[in-house]
């Protein structure tokens, strides 16, 4: 059905911190991986070792810079996957009904057998989350691993989705936007989590933490051991002194310290 | 946008055959038997012709009967049943017509306008799309709309109404143009938008995600022959509008039948730029816009 539910019981979602993230990708691999090996059609790549190669991946980590008027430049690792928006387009725009957002806890999901590959879901998505996997020519997105998180076949810590388990920075958080206490609610509260393109009206699930800024340029900072290491000897003595005095007294410039 | 030939030669082949079934649907002409079966010939070729060639493109087009269920929220699941209806209800006009020397004006009538309706869905799949401002706005379904009754009087030989419809297609075209060209900017939407980030200071992309290319950029960051697009712009007007009026004047049947080719290129041309100059805002993500 690809009327949209007018409310969900969960809304189950990513945080992601771009203030942690690394760019290590290491989340788009562990996708792939997964969503390759279980949930529908492989994830298939095209030519891959040869001169052009291509793929469909579920999940892309950009990298974009930000430079401030008043302060040093920033680069921010910035990945994107499906953000299993509440009023999402992609869902309306299917003709048969292969898309569909879940009434239980939100996810977005295609049904493959369902799938005609016309596309056109993934025209209206902004975000880019949705692929056409060329090989099985049908529509590929983050299912924010519907079959990892209720897979009572996996111990316990490993029922969250692949990226989210694999991140080594701990930039990527799983959890019910719809309960005020979870850890993602908490952290988009306190960190000022916030939407991609919100006047698309797409109303995100998935929140970003933005990165902190960087307050002021310490290039010009005096380091806390800077004391330690001064120089003890205030006047020059000895040979490397009369060496220093000799040189001084020579015709020409000295550039350079005191010392 | 990437403009695939399959989705072009649809919307032009189409448009023109439901134009011209629409005014065969109002009485203009109104034939009975063989010249009857010619004209719906004609115009069922053109209108059947792009609804099949549109499914080339789909990656599962043995599954394509299932597009038909969601026409409660979807303008694709629309313009498949509106089509279906409107070839219908004109092939029980055409029956008529062909097989019993009668015009039964009410289903001609009806068959119309499902015609004109079938263009209409057409043009709000792309209307619709708030991804790409260009489309979003109220100059594409009259731009749809307008060239395919423009090239249904044409193609019906109805030389006084073609004339001044053939006008007006050539100035909603020209109006999505001009509309179309400040769409993007308009929309608000900008890579600090699209990342968040703007508030900071100025976003620039830095590295893409991927070394190679992919099924985004090639689907939506069609950027070949932009710098062509405004002699282009100028060859489809020539060809749609300007050039089927002058040739229109003579009443000529020869010079009118280059008139319809005439037209055909045009709208031909002018739907590959819909396409190829359309702007997806997913394009700002990896900083092509």
């Amino acid at each position: 059905m690809t009327t949209l539910p007018t409310s969900t019981t969960k809304k189950l979602g990513l945080v992601i911190d771009l203030d942690t993230c690394v760019g290590c990708h290491a989340c788009v691999i562990s996708c792939k991986g997964w969503n390759t090996e279980n949930y529908g059609a492989p994830l298939s790549d095209q030519d891959p070792y040869g001169e052009n190669p291509t793929g469909t991946f579920l999940n892309r980590v950009h990298s974009y810079e930000i430079q401030p008027k008043e302060a040093p430049a920033q680069l921010i690792h910035f990945p994107k996957s499906c953000l299993h928006c509440e009023d999402a387009p992609c869902v309306t725009v299917c003709p048969t009904g292969a898309s569909y957002k879940r009434v239980e806890d939100g996810i977005v999901l295609v049904n493959e057998q369902d799938c005609i590959g016309c596309g056109l879901c993934a025209w209206a998505c902004p975000y880019g989350a949705r692929e056409m996997d060329q090989e099985e020519k049908v529509m590929k997105k983050c299912t924010l691993c519907v079959d990892r998180i209720y897979n009572e076949n996996l111990p316990e810590e490993d029922r969250e989705p692949a990226c989210v388990r694999t991140c080594p920075a701990g930039a990527r958080h799983f959890g019910d936007f719809a309960d005020p206490e979870s850890n993602v609610s908490r952290l988009t509260a306190e960190r000022g989590g916030m939407d991609l393109m919100p006047e698309m009206g797409t109303k995100p699930v998935n929140k970003y933490l933005p990165p902190r800024p960087k307050d002021r340029d310490r290039s010009e900072d005096v380091d806390i051991l800077a004391p330690f290491l001064e120089p003890v000897a205030t006047e020059t003595t000895g040979f490397l002194g009369w060496l220093d005095k000799a040189l001084d007294a020579m015709p020409g410039s000295s550039k350079g310290g005191k010392n | 946008m990437h403009p695939a030939p399959s989705v072009i030669l649809f919307s032009t082949l189409s448009g023109l055959g439901f134009g011209l079934l629409a005014f065969l649907g109002f009485g203009m002409p109104s034939p009975t038997g063989f010249m009857a079966f010619i004209w719906f010939t004609i115009a069922y070729l053109l209108a059947v012709g792009g609804l099949i060639a549109s499914t080339f493109h789909l990656g599962h087009p043995e599954r394509a009967l299932k597009a038909f269920k969601q026409w409660r929220s979807s303008w694709l699941s629309r313009e498949g049943i509106c089509a279906v209806a409107a070839l219908l209800v004109m092939a029980l006009y055409g029956a008529g017509a062909v097989f019993f020397d009668t015009n039964w004006t009410l289903v001609g009538i009806v068959g119309a306008l499902l015609s004109i309706g079938t263009v209409f869905t057409t043009s709000m799949i792309y209307t619709q799309i708030k991804t790409v401002p260009r489309w979003n706005n109220l100059t594409t379904p009259l731009m749809f709309l307008s060239i395919c009754i423009a090239g249904g009087a044409l193609l019906a030989g109805q030389v006084s109404l073609a004339t001044p419809l053939l006008v007006l297609a050539g100035v909603t075209q020209i109006a999505h143009w001009v509309f179309g060209d400040k769409a993007l900017s308009n929309s608000g939407t900008t890579l600090a938008t699209a990342t968040g980030l703007g508030a900071r200071g100025e976003v620039r992309a830095f590295e893409p995600p991927h070394t190679g290319t992919n099924y985004l950029l090639k689907e939506f960051v069609y950027v070949i022959a932009r710098k062509h697009a405004l002699k282009l712009r100028v060859i489809a007007i020539v060809l749609m509008a300007v050039l089927p009026v002058l040739l229109i004047i003579t009443h000529s049947h020869i010079l009118a039948a280059l008139a319809v080719l005439s037209h055909l290129v045009g709208v031909f041309a002018a739907r590959w730029l819909f396409f190829a100059e359309a702007e997806h805002v997913v394009g700002l993500y990896y900083g092509k816009r």
